[in-house]
Order: structure tokens, then sequence, then C-alpha cells
């Protein structure tokens, strides 16, 4: 019993030095070497200036801008502060916030269905990514706002689209910062 | 549902099955003390950690010693992790200037994370260090996982071995698991992860300007809401990698995040998420080869792998279809699946993952005992959710925790020949042991304890208001809600019905003792059985022998664990999630 107790202490003093410390910091000093891009963040630099991450979405609210989903994390995609809804599909919280989004949209986009992740909060609340139908579903709004044709608009839809990784993981999905930082860059609002 | 989806749930057993063979031998090899080609590398660093600490590697000892040194050891870490949590203000790697954990809840994380439950009633990212989160939390990933494998190890000696008290030594094979088995996987996995963009680095938080500033309406602590400008976003950073890689192949499942895997930052990418699901199952899959090597019957390895296998497909159908189907209460929105949306039920969940990846994922977290998540469970369709809860009220044993799900299936495999030597009349035997009273009481008190230890505190839990304080979504999903963390609890699972405010001083105090109670009140039965088996002496198979192989006693097994899960939990689950899935179809909104 003495003996395990002493043997006891020195492990947890010796293997927390080995697996608290080295093991990550070793795992840290490669990736900077090796991927320092991802390690990092996975940031994206517009003219010198951190603008955000490509993998953490922002909140967008005016028309000319393709929207994300709605966000439960802080005020809204505060990525120090993720979190998901957490309401159960009977609470009537829920079902009034979708109400309530869904009536906005549809003022904007009268004849289409809304895709349903549109006017559901993600897990993380920092969802960078909306589905295809989603951004489809915005397509008229923006070009109007923009003043664009809507197949240019499209194109960069299309180009900030992700398929499913080698063809058959995950879900296909739109990149929403990508895209409306791009939209700025190519085709400012009036 | 989509053939896609599908497809991509078979592809995952596929792996697993695969992985299997490999792991199982490798393990073998690494716990009989045999040659393997990481010795080169690892040999010197195993002889040193011996010198250092006094271990005597060739000392074997009785399973009342080993339970000592476990407990010992757990309550040493446990300590250590205690302290850092409560000085972390005055210690390095903390640019954010977080303050020291309160004592209820420094308390309530330690006793998680030593029991590999690894529940969090905080938002990390604004509560731990990244020196607590790596040198206490993600330590503690480690050695509890290392903790449990052991275990297993040990029951499997108690049935291989004959006429012995002697089960191994608790220093050597916790310092082998660590170093040969969870270090090499953890080092090459997190890298793998960085490559798909989760995050390890030691510097402050970012902040960035957001592209469009915001108008926000925030209801402050009198009620009153307000307008606020939200102008900039802070994004929390930390080494996160090292961490993920082994909160899953430990089947750990505590996130350096609040959203753990589904936060971008520890879960970015599909294939990102489809190797977090491998490393959850490849131990415990893995284990399941390893008992058969040992015990010298492959056929009785493959058997139980394939009773966990089917319970696998059969909560992963349920899940993925209620999910599919969608929230019926949702009128106005499309959430039929086509080839530009997932559809379904999306709240809690991320658009890359979808449904399927979703569902796959949170029936996998809770076979085993891991409990990371990559969407809200408390935001499933009842029937959805219901499964994950139904996974830890089994016991865990669908592959399960590294080592507890082999522990645990065992305690049912004694349970199962007991039955079937009661239906023909003859002593049970178990692999050449004979399995008497001493053995089923123990396994029977294990049983007895979870049950006890889950239904007590929920019920104390639903009938007094410190206990209905934490509920935040009313209806039949409150008990829900209170059941899962209990059963989470005491499971050693760690994920949630997360709405749940859990950070009070009755859920961080009474989750406690239910992980506790639930770990190590499993264990010492557990440990009983294998020093009782091991003295026993082998019996040879004659033609009454109930055969522990094959279809039929895989069969009798599955019975076995859903019969007594269903006795137990059945009245529970009906005024829950069945409950509230009726109403739900009645169109009753809470």
């Amino acid at each position: 019993m003495k003996n395990n107790l002493r043997i006891a202490i020195l492990f947890t003093l010796i293997t927390t030095v080995l697996f608290g410390f080295i093991y990550p910091l070793a795992v840290t000093g490669l990736a900077q070497l090796v991927f320092p891009s991802q390690a990092n963040g996975s940031l994206i630099v517009n003219e010198g200036r951190i603008v955000g991450s490509s993998l953490i979405g922002q909140p967008f609210s005016s028309p000319g801008y393709f929207h994300t989903r709605p966000s439960n994390a802080g005020t809204g995609y505060d990525a120090a502060q993720s979190s998901g809804s957490n309401l159960a599909p009977t609470n009537h919280l829920l079902l009034e916030r979708v109400k309530g989004d869904a009536e906005k949209m549809r003022a904007e986009n009268p004849s289409a269905p809304i895709p349903v992740d549109l006017v559901t909060a993600s897990g993380s609340g920092l969802d960078p990514e909306i589905s295809p139908a989603a951004a489809e579903f915005q397509v008229a709004r923006v070009a109007r706002e923009r003043r664009m044709p809507e197949a240019d608009l499209r194109g960069l839809v299309q180009k900030h689209t992700l398929g499913r990784q080698f063809g058959f993981l995950g879900e296909p999905r739109v990149r929403v910062l990508e895209l409306n930082l791009d939209l700025d860059a190519v085709h400012p609002p009036h | 549902m989509t053939a896609n989806g599908w497809f991509q749930i078979f592809l995952y057993l596929v792996v697993i099955f695969v992985v299997t063979k490999p792991m199982g031998i490798f393990m073998t090899r690494v716990f009989n003390r045999e040659k393997t080609f990481l010795d080169p590398a690892l040999r010197p660093i195993e002889k040193f950690l011996y010198r250092l600490t006094g271990i005597d590697q060739k000392r074997e000892m009785r399973w009342t010693e080993y339970t000592i040194a476990v407990l010992l050891f757990s309550g040493v870490s446990m300590t250590l992790l205690y302290l850092i949590e409560r000085t972390q203000k005055w210690l390095p790697l903390n640019p954010q200037k977080l303050p020291n954990v309160e004592p209820g809840l420094a308390w309530g994380t330690a006793a998680s994370f030593t029991t590999n439950t690894n529940w969090q009633s905080y938002v990390p990212e604004t509560t731990m260090s990244y020196l607590t989160q790596m040198v206490g939390l993600a330590y503690h990933n480690f050695v509890s996982a290392a903790v449990g494998i052991v275990l297993a190890i040990v029951v499997i000696r108690g049935i291989a071995r004959r006429e012995t008290e002697e089960l191994g030594n608790f220093w050597v094979d916790t310092t082998r698991c660590l170093l040969w088995i969870l270090l090499p996987v953890c080092l090459v996995g997190s890298l793998v992860l960085v490559s798909q963009g989760i995050i390890q680095n030691f510097k402050p938080y970012t902040t960035v300007e957001l592209l469009e500033p915001q108008t926000v309406q925030v209801t402050g602590a009198d009620g009153k809401t307000s307008t606020q400008q939200v102008a900039q976003q802070v994004i929390a950073q930390g080494p996160v990698a090292s961490q993920v890689a082994i909160k899953e192949f430990g089947t750990n499942g505590g996130g350096f995040f609040n959203a753990n895997s589904a936060h971008p930052f520890e879960n970015p990418t599909p294939l990102a998420n489809f190797i977090e699901l491998v490393l959850i199952f490849a131990i415990p899959s893995g284990l399941t080869y390893t008992l058969g090597r040992m015990t010298g019957s492959q056929r009785h390895g493959w058997a139980v792998w394939g009773a966990m296998a089917f319970l696998f497909l059969a909560g992963v159908t349920a899940t993925y279809w209620a999910e599919a189907r969608g929230n019926p209460l949702l009128t106005g929105t499309n959430q039929h699946a086509s080839a530009s949306q997932a559809g379904g039920n999306m709240e809690g969940k991320e658009v890359r993952f979808g449904i399927a990846s979703s569902a796959l994922f949170a029936v996998v977290t809770t076979d085993a005992s891991c409990g990371a998540v990559n969407s809200m469970h408390d935001s499933y369709t009842p029937l959805g959710g219901m499964v994950p809860l139904i996974n830890i009220m089994l016991g865990e044993v669908v592959f399960g925790g590294v080592g507890a799900g082999l522990y645990g299936i065992f305690v049912f495999v004694v349970l199962a020949v007991f039955i079937a030597g009661l239906m023909v009349g003859r002593t049970p035997e178990y692999l050449g042991k004979k399995i008497e009273s001493y053995d089923v009481k123990m396994a029977m008190l294990a049983v007895l304890i979870l049950t006890f230890t889950i239904l007590g505190f929920s019920a104390l839990a639903v009938i007094k208001p410190f206990g209905t304080a934490g509920i935040s979504n009313s209806g039949p999903h409150g008990l829900s809600q209170i059941l899962y963390a209990y059963v989470s609890s005491t499971g050693n699972n760690g994920s949630a019905f997360a709405g749940i405010n859990a950070n009070t001083l009755w859920y961080n105090s009474s989750t406690g003792i239910a992980q506790l109670l639930g770990r190590f009140f499993m264990i010492i039965p557990i440990m009983a059985i294998a020093g009782n088996l091991a003295k026993k002496k082998t019996v040879p198979e004659s033609a009454g022998t109930f055969p522990v192989t094959g279809p039929l006693f895989a069969t009798l097994l599955v019975s076995t664990i859903v019969i007594v899960g269903a006795l137990t939990f059945f009245p529970a689950l009906s005024l829950g999630p069945i409950l509230e899935h009726l109403l739900m179809a009645a169109g009753k909104v809470f």
C-alpha cells in the first residue's frame, strides 16, 4: 500500500511531464512546421489584415450579403463562446424563432420553400457554411441588391461550393464568409 | 435517408471491422510483453520510467492489490488536476488571464476527467487556461483511458489463466498502454487532424473586424433588452488537436471548446469527422480480438464483436431514420433531403455533417463511453435522442469505452452463460471456467449499482426544486434532460442534453458522485470476478457445455443486454422521450 502510494505520486508526476507537456509541445512544434496555416486557425488575410477564419462563420443581416445560419454562440457567432441552442424539438421558443425567421425570409423571397438549415441554429453556433439549397434560395435577393445578373452570382456561389469530400463524405456546402468577401471584391454594393 | 448516407455508415463499419484484427494482435503483444516494432524507440523510455518510480517490472499483483493501485493512482492524479484548476491564474500558458476555477466546478471536473467521463458543466474557452486543458484535462484523457484498458486486460487474464492469483502489474500494464498504444496513434492522429484544420497553437485569442458589423438585441441580467453594436469577433485558439486525438481514441469525449466536435476547430471537415469516429471504436473493437486471442477462442471474440455490431446497426438505423424525418412542427420549411441539401432535423447540426454523419456520431459516441458530440443531442427528435440515451443505459457495451466496454460486456456474458446454464440445467461454464454463485452475485452487483445510481439521483432531482431548476426544455423533455445527466454521468459517457443548467452546487456534486460510483463500483466487482476466475481450474469442454461462439451465443448475449436494459429503464423512457414523441406527433408544444 505504502509502496504503491509512493509509486502513484511519482508516476503521476512523471507521466504528467510526458503526456501533459512533452506530447502536446511536440505536436505543436510539428503542426506549426508542417501545417502552419491550419494550426493557426485557417485565417483569411485580405490586404495584409486578418478578416476572419475560413472555418468560423460570421453573422450577416443586410440583403446584399449571403446570410449564415441562426447562431446561439454568445450574441451570435461569438467564436469565444461556441454553443448550440439546445432547444428541444417541442420547445415553443424554437418554433417561434423559426416562424419569425421564416416570415422575414418569405417577404424577401416569396415563392421558394425555405431550406431548413437556413432557419435552424448549428451545433457550434459558428457554422461557416450553408447548404447549396440555402445559397440558391438567396441568389435572387443578393443579385437584386447588387444589381448583378443571377447567372454571374451563381458562378460565384459555385466557386465557393465544396462537394462531398472524396465524393462521398459529409454533405455539399457553401462557405459564406469567403463568398461574401469575394462578392465585395468583384461586385461592391452600390 | 439517402443512399450516400447509408454508404458512409456501412463504410464506417467496414473500416472498424478491418482495424479490429491488427489492433487486437498489437494490443495482445503489448500486454504479453512480446516484441513490437516500436520497441527500439519506447523500451528506453519505459525502463527509465521504471527506474525513476521504483516500479518492479517482474512483480505481479493479486486482484486486490491491482485494484488498490488503480484507486491510489486515480486519487493522486485527481488531486493534482484539482490543484491545477484552482491555481491556474498564477500558472503559465494563460493568455486570456482566466481566473481560478471555483471549488465546486473544479471538484466536479476533476471527478469527471479522472473517471473518463468528461462531463463538462462549463464553457471551456472562457473557463480553462491552456495549461489546465493540456496538463490537467488532456493528461487525464490519457491516463483514465489507460486505466480502463488495463482493467479489461486483467479480466481477460482472469479468464485465460488458471490456478493463480497473479493478474499482472498495474504500473507496468499502464506504462505499456500509454507508451505503445495511446501515444503513437495520438501523435500521428493529431497531425492528420491538423491537416484538416484543427488548430494547435498557444496564441492569445484572435480578434477580427466583422465584415458586416451587427446590431443585436441583448437581454441584461435585469431582464431589460437593449441594443448593442457588435463589430468584432474574438476567435478562441489553443492546443486543440493534441487533445482531440486522445479525446476520441481514449473514448474520453471532453471538448476543448463548449461545442465539442461540432466546433469547426475541433472537427473541421467530413474526413476529420470520419477519422474521429474511427478513433473512438478502434480500441474497443480491437479488444474483442484481444479477448479471443488471449483466451484461445478467437470465435468467441468474433461472437462478441457480432453482437456489438448488431446493436450498433440497430441504433444507427433508428437515429438516422428519426433525424432524417425531421421535425413535423417546423411547418413552412423544406426538410426533404435532395442533391443540394441534407434536410431533416438540422437544429443543432452542422451543414458539413448533415444528418447521416451527425446521427452516426451520436450513436458511436454513446455506444462507446466517449461523449464527444458533433451535434447537439438535446435538439434531436424525441426518438432520435432516445437512442443515445438507451445506448448508455445498456451499459455502453456496444464496443463501449476503451476497456470499459469489454469489462462491461463481460458482466453480460457472465449473466448470459448463467441464464443458458439454468436453461439446460447444468453449472454454467465460460471458456473452461465454472461460473458460480460468487461470480453471478458480483455481476449482478455491478448492474444494480449502476441502476440504483441512475434512477436514484434522477428521482431525487425530479422531485426537488434544486433538480428541476436545471431544466431548460419543459414537458417530457425535461425529464429526459435529467435522466440523460445521470445516465451519462454514471455511465462515464459525458455527453449531455446540454441545455440543462448543470453548473450548480447540486448538479456538480451529484453528477460527480454518480461518476465516481459508476466508475469504481463497476471496477471493484468486476475485478473480484477476474480474481476469482483466475484461481479456478479449467474444466474440459463436454457435450453439455453451452458454446460461447456462433450466432446462437451472440443472440443470447444481445437478448440478455436488451432485456436487462429494457426491464430497468422502460418506465423512465416511456415518460420521457416516448411520451414526447407521441405528443409531438399530436402537435403539442411546450
